[in-house]
């Protein structure tokens, strides 16, 4: 299977097959990085600029470890430190990266929709690394490489969701690549957390979180922004943690087998409790590790195709 | 100045009950004449066989940005775009900097627009000072020194308390309130209407109850004060309907809307692309079937544009951080044609009443009819010819359409203003 677009912008506009192709071609990726030299020579003479205008260390790193690993040059600007602070438009900032040609551009932006918007005017390949409250979809594809890696499949899962859907690109990236691998997928969170229409998206919804974990293949717990109370989303974040939170009492109502997940970082006590974190059923570090693997499938199938792959 | 005469055009005058063929005869800057076959030489004779003949169109809803935000528009640009677009009565909302709040700037944009302008301009005075819906503007002198309406567009009166003074103060000198009718919690910095679309996009939504309540509460104290209250821009199911409700009860409401309104709805919305935003937003199909069913029925009295231009940089960024507005006034009539007459929502002499007579009388202004002895402002269109909407083509300065590439029938031929030409398509 060879990829079409020179991007990477949503789950929604993707596949089921384009979906697994990126899964199988990380699950061969994965293997770099457990060797004493983790490195291959797939991007080498390639330009992958990290353009981050929102705080972000988990993705950066991980997207800067997989380009690295695959023999890229990086280079790292930061809203901070760039010219948009000098009143700069995005797209002026893109076209003045693009004239010292740029290969791969990977955005994180706190707007919704900027990584379309820059992937219309520019030639390189743009990755969203997390745009607003839209998608995150690398997130989604490491989240269902680890399920499959974990439960083997995930066609016929059933896959509880907890948290605060309205605002994440996690959730939404989550639902569409779930939903068109064949799970079952479920959001559980009061209605001031639920964004309108969000059961058209072939999801159920519940309020009972004891009811959405009942025989759950797979628990994932959603980070709860703190900030969110003080717009009467939830009363207190003690009332949210009792009601919504996931502890090992409540998670024993998923299945005995089931995995938990959190796509960090977390709010120990608050969504999650440490014994759920640290559990044996708890997969958050298999997500952290699968990352880089998934995010140098991402990269080589949109830039490294055309060289050689690893061996 | 010099005498024309339209021929053989299809007249139609709402105000007159004409709608079929006739002359108009223009002299000394009014209307001399209307009528079949007139046998009057005049300096110059238009042949309109086959093209419509209207009054000149009245838009009571637009921002020309001057002064203060002479980048995106000025009074010169806006009225250009007007009468490009058979537009030759405009009310401009005063949302400038400095605002229309107070007499000095309703005399600037006179000045400005006696001397620069291409259209009739009448200036639209603040409710309240600086437009921060906390204090009366000094809505007395505003009437003297010209203004034709009261309105703080673009900004929310969340005090109640004011809104019934000013309602009250209005009567009094028999001013009609616009209200920009939206509940600033409710909208919640919102960007887009609250529906499966913002859900999908990851958008903030502007829930419909955020404007319907307030079209509640003004429909409230207009009946308390009795004051003549004008629902501006309307977009909800909701509005529509308690402004027919009000309407049964004898209550002094009128409503307008847009082309944006009977024609997008939040699923138009597609690559994030901010010529598609403004406020209010897009709404669901349920919201535009209602709009069309209230232009159908008559609950919305009059078609305006909201006419909102700014620069393209303003635009061409983040969806949530563009500015909110598009611009409206040279695809006003193509719109209102082709998508409200041919489709047979309404009949083409309802349409040009909804864009004359009846906007005109909202704010009191002499427009709106060919009757003899009024001001010669009078449009003529090609209703048959389909082309296609040019942005970059537009007289506004602002580009900012959610239209470009629409085809459309209805477009401007010649547009005359006082009895002069002012407008020619090439």
């Amino acid at each position: 299977m060879s990829w079409k677009s020179k991007d990477l912008l949503t789950l929604e506009e993707l596949s089921a097959g384009e979906i697994a192709h990126v899964l199988d071609t990380a699950s061969s990726f994965k293997e770099v990085s457990t060797r004493s030299v983790k490195k291959v020579p797939a991007l080498r003479g390639r330009t992958v600029v990290l353009f981050f205008h929102e705080p972000s260390t988990r993705t950066r790193i991980s997207f800067e470890l997989a380009a690295k690993r695959l023999s890229a040059d990086i280079l790292n600007v930061q809203a901070a430190s760039s010219s948009l602070v000098k009143g700069e438009t995005l797209i002026d900032t893109l076209k003045t990266l693009e004239s010292m040609t740029i290969d791969a551009l990977v955005v994180r932006h706190k707007s919704s929709g900027v990584p379309q918007m820059l992937a219309s005017v520019t030639k390189a390949s743009v990755i969203n690394a997390g745009d607003g409250s839209h998608e995150h979809p690398t997130q989604g594809l490491l989240d269902l490489f680890t399920i499959r890696e974990r439960k083997g499949k995930i066609e016929g899962l059933t896959v509880t969701i907890v948290g605060d859907i309205t605002h994440s690109r996690v959730a939404r990236s989550n639902i569409y690549g779930l939903t068109k691998l064949g799970a079952r997928v479920r959001l559980c969170a009061p209605p001031t957390l639920l964004p309108v229409g969000i059961e058209k998206m072939g999801v159920e919804v519940y309020h009972d979180l004891d009811k959405a974990l009942e025989g759950a293949d797979v628990v994932y717990v959603l980070r709860l922004q703190l900030e969110r109370q003080k717009n009467n989303l939830f009363p207190t974040i003690r009332e949210y943690s009792m009601t919504f939170g996931v502890n090992n009492e409540r998670l024993k109502r998923a299945r005995k087998d089931a995995i938990v997940m959190h796509p960090g970082p977390m709010n120990r006590g608050v969504e999650i409790s440490s014994g759920v974190a640290d559990g044996s059923q708890s997969v958050i570090d298999d997500q952290v590790t699968n990352g880089v693997a998934v995010r140098m499938a991402v990269l080589y199938l949109l830039q490294g195709e055309t060289n050689e792959k690893p061996s | 100045m010099k005498s024309i005469m339209i021929q053989n055009g299809h007249v139609v005058d709402p105000a007159n009950q004409l709608d079929g063929e006739a002359d108009v005869l223009i002299q000394e800057g009014k209307v001399a004449k209307l009528g079949k076959g007139l046998k009057v030489k005049a300096d110059q004779v238009i042949d309109a066989k086959g093209q419509l003949v209207t009054p000149g169109l009245v838009d009571i809803h637009v921002h020309f940005r001057e002064p203060g935000f002479e980048y995106k528009e000025t009074i010169a640009t806006g009225s250009h775009s007007a009468v490009a677009g058979g537009v030759t009565s405009v009310a401009c909302m005063p949302n400038t900097n400095p605002p229309i709040d107070d007499q000095s700037i309703v005399h600037f944009i006179r000045a400005k627009a006696e001397k620069e302008g291409y259209c009739h301009v009448y200036p639209i005075g603040c409710i309240s000072k600086r437009r921060e819906g906390q204090e009366m503007a000094e809505l007395g002198e505003l009437k003297k020194a010209g203004a034709v309406a009261l309105s703080d567009d673009g900004a929310p009166i969340m005090n109640a308390e004011l809104m019934r003074r000013v309602m009250e103060y209005a009567k009094m000198l028999d001013l009609t309130v616009i209200d920009h009718c939206e509940d600033s919690h409710l909208s919640n910095e919102g960007v887009m209407h609250e529906g499966e679309a913002s859900t999908a996009l990851g958008l903030r939504g502007i829930p419909a109850a955020s404007e319907t309540v307030m079209v509640a509460r003004n429909i409230l104290l207009a009946e308390m004060t009795g004051a003549k209250f004008h629902a501006a821009h309307v977009s909800t199911a909701g509005s529509v309907e308690l402004i027919r409700q009000a309407k049964k009860k004898g209550i002094h409401v009128t409503a307008e809307t847009c082309p944006h309104y009977w024609t997008l709805s939040d699923k138009s919305i597609k690559n994030y692309n901010a010529n598609f935003k403004m406020n209010p937003p897009l709404r669901g199909e349920e919201d535009v079937a209602a709009i069309r069913k209230g232009i159908k029925e008559g609950v919305i009295d009059c078609l305006c544009t909201d006419h909102a231009p700014h620069a393209s940089t303003e635009k061409q960024c983040e969806f949530d951080q563009a500015a909110f507005g598009i611009v409206g006034l040279e695809t006003l009539f193509p719109l209102a044609y082709s998508h409200l007459v041919e489709p047979g929502v309404v009949s083409l002499s309802r349409a040009v009443e909804m864009l004359t007579t009846s906007a005109a009388r909202i704010i009191g202004i002499p427009a709106g009819t060919l009757t003899e002895g009024a001001n010669a402002d009078v449009a003529i269109f090609d209703v048959k010819t389909e082309r296609e909407v040019v942005a970059k083509n537009f007289k506004s300065k602002g580009k900012n359409t959610p239209f470009n590439g629409w085809k459309l029938k209805g477009w401007a031929v010649t547009t005359i203003v006082s009895g002069e030409v002012k407008y020619q398509q090439e």
